[in-house]
């Protein structure tokens, strides 16, 4: 099996606290592999270290064998590493189209095109409009974004991720303060990412992470606690130890 | 139609002309003839339009804020009136296109520190810019002129066949006519994906990195450019009043680019234009007045239009002309209300 995502003695203080301790992970390719952990764990921490808003103190960052330690957030994009927020980090003034539009024109190349309109090039109008169907966008794709319902701004923050066409996703708690109502779509979202695209998913909720994981990693104070499948993990003294009084574990 | 087309369609939405933009445009040219014995303030209104055209590009687009744009304006004017002053480039449109060169060279090179920091690094960055530019100015006064400024500016005619004569008629339609060409190549190039990742940083920089935005590359590349804008408004001015003197630099000149603005509203470029008009009318009109005491009827406009609301006030201004324009086209007026406020 190759590595899609690996970390290699992963460690970042803020003065003097150890935010991430020595960590390791590594993520197979195509894998749903889901990264948990009680509050202040540093699972956020971790991602922003993966995507390059932050700079590991030492360790690499291993992104399908190539080393992505020092490379800028932009150009992890560029080599297929892409997340979404755990708050929405869209352009409130911006429409969907717009903001899906841009994600298409950056990885096609044609993000600096100064000169041609955005909306003449027939292949990117394809991808979006793809990209807003299978989000259920379509019929909000001109209003701005900061007017859309909570559930189809976690809807579109996926899709900007998607439209990058990752080969490693980093989903940070993408159902987080969504209303009942709207989660089902989310889910189903989700659950349809094309198989071939790497999942590590950072989640409170454990209904999600245990229906959608088949590999768990439970970070702890910065540190790998333990690491294995769904059942192996639940069943697991310390994580059960850990999740005590603030989430009962159930698979 | 398809889903892709329907995409493409919507998406040219805001880049395809509306009727409020070719009426805007007519009724300025119509102003070139209806007022012959104004084309001294009205070359003055053009001038300052198309500077803040530059500061929109940067402030309403990117979201870079600047209190040092005359350094550009100034470089602009200074190269302009030393090429015509020493005989080097004689044709003034050539001239005028070195000037603006000059500023966004000028422009390129204070971009790596402007992009640097946050809004109030900037706003210091830049004012500290300008200022630097001045001192350098009055200090080689054997080039600039110092106090005394450029004297003895003659301009030779246009292309070699239309010479500026003492009224300004040429004066104003050549000013137009760059005004017009560059708001064309603004206009092409804000509705680009470019111009659209712009509006991206300034929502959420982070963000714009995760899609894979080189935010740096794209902001030196703005700032770049709209260095060459307000350099071509200095030179401009050089070229239509013969003379270039030191408070072409001056921290009124960038500061009042700002109110310009804040008038006129940011990110959709006639913001600038429209700013312009009305500043300068309210200038003029103030100070027929109260000579002495004009600024303080600036100021409290000023209060006025930041705390009703800019886009409350242009609805209400554009009442009138919105509903001819429904009853005739059909449809919901353009001009002049602007997507985001700055």
């Amino acid at each position: 099996m190759t590595i899609a995502l690996e970390t290699k003695n992963l460690e970042k203080q803020f003065g003097g606290l150890r935010v991430t301790r020595d960590l390791s992970l590594r993520i197979e390719q195509g894998a749903r592999h889901a990264l948990i952990g009680p509050n202040g764990a540093g699972k956020t921490t971790v991602i922003n270290q993966l995507t390059g808003v932050l700079k590991p103190n030492s360790g690499r960052i291993l992104l399908e064998g190539q080393d992505i330690t020092d490379l800028p957030v932009h150009k992890r994009v560029l080599r297929g590493l892409s997340r979404t927020f755990q708050i929405n980090q869209l352009y409130p003034d911006l429409t969907p189209l717009e903001t899906i539009g841009l994600a298409v024109s950056e990885r096609l190349g044609h993000g600096g095109d100064w000169w041609r309109r955005m909306g003449t090039r027939d292949d990117v109008n394809g991808e979006i409009a793809e990209l807003l169907k299978h989000f259920h966008l379509l019929d909000v794709m001109n209003e701005q974004t900061v007017t859309l319902p909570y559930g189809k701004q976690r809807l579109l923050e996926i899709a900007v991720a998607i439209a990058a066409k990752p080969r490693v996703l980093l989903l940070d708690e993408p159902a987080a303060g969504v209303p009942e109502s709207e989660r089902h779509d989310i889910l189903a979202v989700v659950a349809a990412l094309p198989r071939d695209v790497t999942v590590l998913l950072i989640e409170h909720d454990m209904d999600l992470v245990f229906s959608f994981a088949d590999r768990i990693s439970v970070l702890v104070s910065g540190a790998l606690l333990t690491e294995g499948p769904p059942d192996q993990v639940a069943r697991d003294p310390q994580v059960k130890a850990v999740y005590l009084g603030e989430e009962a574990v159930n698979v | 139609m398809s889903a892709a087309s329907d995409v493409g369609y919507h998406a040219q939405r805001h880049a395809r002309w509306h009727y409020g933009e070719v009426a805007f445009w007519l009724i300025v040219l119509a102003c070139g003839f209806v007022f012959p014995s104004r084309y001294l303030i009205m070359t003055d209104i053009v001038r300052l339009a198309l500077f803040a055209m530059s500061l929109d590009l940067i402030l309403g687009y990117a979201g870079i804020v600047s209190l040092g744009h005359a350094a550009f304006f100034g470089v602009g004017a200074y190269v302009a009136g030393l090429l015509a002053l020493h005989g080097i480039i004689n044709e003034p449109v050539i001239a005028l296109v070195v000037a603006g060169l000059a500023a966004m060279v000028l422009g390129f090179a204070t971009s790596f520190l402007v992009i640097r920091g946050v809004d109030l690094t900037r706003l210091m960055v830049t004012l500290g810019i300008a200022l630097l530019l001045e001192a350098l100015a009055e200090r080689f006064s054997n080039i600039t002129g110092g106090t005394d400024g450029l004297q003895g500016i003659e301009m030779q005619p246009i292309f070699g066949m239309l010479a500026f004569d003492m009224f300004g008629k040429t004066g104003f339609f050549y000013s137009l006519a760059v005004l017009f060409l560059l708001f064309l190549l603004a206009r092409r190039i804000v509705h680009s994906p470019f111009g659209l990742s712009l509006r991206a940083i300034k929502n959420n920089p982070l963000r714009a990195a995760a899609i894979g935005i080189p935010v740096n590359r794209r902001l030196i590349a703005i700032y770049t450019l709209a260095a060459f804008y307000a350099g071509i408004a200095g030179a401009l001015f050089t070229q239509t009043t013969a003379i270039a003197s030191l408070d072409v630099f001056a921290f009124e000149r960038s500061a009042d680019l700002m109110l310009v603005l804040v008038i006129g509203g940011t990110g959709y470029l006639y913001g600038g234009l429209i700013g312009a008009v009305v500043f300068r009318m309210l200038q003029e009109w103030f100070s027929t007045i109260t000579p002495q005491y004009w600024q303080f009827w600036i100021g409290l406009v000023l209060v006025v239009i930041v705390l009703a609301g800019r886009q409350r006030l242009h609805r209400w201004v554009l009442f009138v002309p919105n509903l001819v324009i429904k009853q005739i086209a059909g449809r919901k007026a353009v001009v002049a209300v602007p997507e985001g406020d700055a």
